[in-house]
Parts: structure tokens; C-alpha cells; sequence
């Protein structure tokens, strides 16, 4: 059920999502994405460009911060324009814990000639935002 | 080393069309966490007023990554150093979800390549249609090249 346009207020918060990412989540996500870049899976890859240890993949992250959206949109179709930069990485230890990614959103604007929301949105791995300016349009009934 | 800078403007035709098939929706919902319903199940697809099983918003860039970025961007002649490549940004609009059962191509345009900073940047729009010229998605990524410019 899609959430009605009327009901919405600039300012309200989306209601949070706290995920864990393992290294298993990782490579479930490889395989389903076809994104098999060893930095996501390898730590000897991953240190040897630079990095702590493997990080997640940016459109995981990009991933668990639409689900946010399509949550509290009601509807996955309401969504209608999607963008994020990558910013930081999140840094997933091979300890059986992972990383927590905190994702956050709340409502910037609304259009009233096409009902459509703007959504400002975040994404907190160890207390920094991972994810540039992430916004979603979403269109409601 | 330098980009090639004429690829600036290039467009890539579709490849054969991606197939879209139900078990690979279920198995991306699975692997982002998300128990929507409405990726998994048809009855609760249909229940939502879709045909068929639907596809989270960021199952396209299963297709973006395989019919562009891998092979755009690993043309020896643009000079990219693909090791070093991390993705820059994503941007998806939309005009409808991805559904089982499409069938998809995708249109690849390099809309910009330039260097800041000691690093390449390259800006890739794709288009992505059903075989019957229904329009889907627009995509745009930028990748850069860390240290290479």
C-alpha cells in the first residue's frame, strides 16, 4: 500500500534501519551482483590497494539504504529517482560480527504538482556517513 | 597515463538482451536483506498490482555492470587503469520497476571523462529498454581511477 501523499510532512523522519554486514553477506552479494572484485572478498587484495581490510560493495550499501526508502514509501514503484556518491568505505572484519551500517532518512521537500517527496538520506558506518549526498524521489498516491 | 578524451560522446548498442528471471530476484533480495514480499512471491506481486514478481531498485546494476562497465571500460584502447577503479557514483530514474520475465538491452553513452585531483573520472549513462522499446531506466555511474591521472 502506497503512503498517501497528504499524510506526509517536511521534516518527518524515516523510520531507521541498523544492518550487519558480514564477510558472508559480502560474498552473497558478489554473487548475486555479478561483482566479484576481490577487494569485496580478498583482505590480502584489499590491503594491497590501500585499504584497512575488504570493504562492502558501494551498491550494497546503496542496497540497504533503498530498502529504507521502499519501507516507507510503501511501495518499491513509488521510487522514481535514485543517486548516492561513494564516499567511505565500510570496513567488514573477518570476525563473524561484521559492520553495523546505520541508515537513516528523512523528508526534504514535497512537490505538490506531481505528489512527489524529495528524501534525504544516510548511511553511518563507525560513527562517519559512508554515502555522499543520498536522495530519493519518490512519487505517492 | 591519460584517458583517450574522443571517447567522450561514444555510444555502445545493446548486446544481447538480458533475460530477467525470477530466481535471480529472489536471489538479490535475499542477498541485500530485504523480505519484501513482492520480490519473491508472485501472489504478493500481483496482490501489490504488478504481473509479475518485481526487482528492488538497485537490481539494475546487475545489467549496467555486465553489458557496460565490465566491457566499456576494460577497452584497452581508453587507457583505464582497471585496478585501480572504484565507483565514483550511482544514479537511477526510473520510469517503472524491472519485472520478471523482461527482457532487457542496454544503450551505453560515455557522457564524460575528465581528471581532478591526480584521479580519471568517467561518466557512463545507460538506458535500459525492454526488447520492445519500452523505456525502464536511465542509469548514470561515474568510476574513477584512483592516483592515475
Amino acid at each position: 500500500m502506497t503512503r498517501s501523499f497528504a499524510d506526509v510532512v517536511v521534516g518527518d523522519q524515516l523510520p531507521p534501519l541498523t544492518v550487519q554486514v558480514t564477510r558472508a553477506d559480502l560474498i552473497k552479494y558478489a554473487g548475486a551482483s555479478l561483482d566479484f572484485n576481490p577487494i569485496h572478498w580478498s583482505a590480502a587484495t584489499a590491503t594491497e590497494v590501500g585499504l584497512p581490510d575488504v570493504i562492502a560493495h558501494g551498491m550494497l550499501t546503496m542496497a540497504l539504504v533503498a530498502r529504507l526508502v521502499t519501507d516507507w514509501a510503501g511501495d518499491p514503484s513509488a521510487v522514481v529517482r535514485y543517486g548516492t556518491k561513494f564516499t567511505r568505505p565500510v570496513v567488514v572484519p573477518d570476525d563473524g560480527v561484521g559492520a553495523t551500517v546505520e541508515v537513516t532518512g528523512r523528508v526534504m521537500d514535497k512537490n505538490d504538482e506531481d505528489n512527489t517527496v524529495r528524501l534525504e538520506l544516510t548511511a553511518m558506518f563507525a560513527g562517519k556517513t559512508v554515502l555522499g549526498r543520498p536522495t530519493a524521489v519518490v512519487r505517492l498516491g | 597515463m591519460a584517458l583517450d578524451q574522443s571517447f567522450i560522446g561514444r555510444t555502445y548498442p545493446p548486446a544481447s538482451p538480458y533475460d530477467v528471471g525470477v530466481e535471480k530476484i529472489r536471489e538479490f533480495a535475499q542477498a541485500i536483506g530485504d523480505p519484501n514480499p513482492v520480490y519473491r512471491d508472485v501472489d504478493a506481486a500481483k496482490a501489490a498490482g504488478y504481473p509479475a514478481v518485481i526487482a528492488p531498485p538497485t537490481f539494475a546494476i546487475i545489467v549496467v555492470n555486465m553489458h557496460a562497465i565490465y566491457t566499456i571500460l576494460a577497452d584497452p584502447s581508453l587507457g583505464l587503469d582497471w585496478d585501480k577503479v572504484v565507483h565514483g557514483d550511482q544514479t537511477f530514474a526510473y520510469r517503472r520497476p524491472i519485472m520478471a520475465g523482461d527482457s532487457l538491452v542496454l544503450t551505453a553513452t560515455i557522457e564524460n571523462i575528465m581528471s581532478r585531483a591526480g584521479n580519471d573520472f568517467i561518466t557512463v549513462r545507460t538506458d535500459l529498454d525492454t526488447v520492445g522499446g519500452e523505456a525502464v531506466l536511465v542509469g548514470t555511474t561515474t568510476v574513477v581511477a584512483r592516483g592515475t591521472a
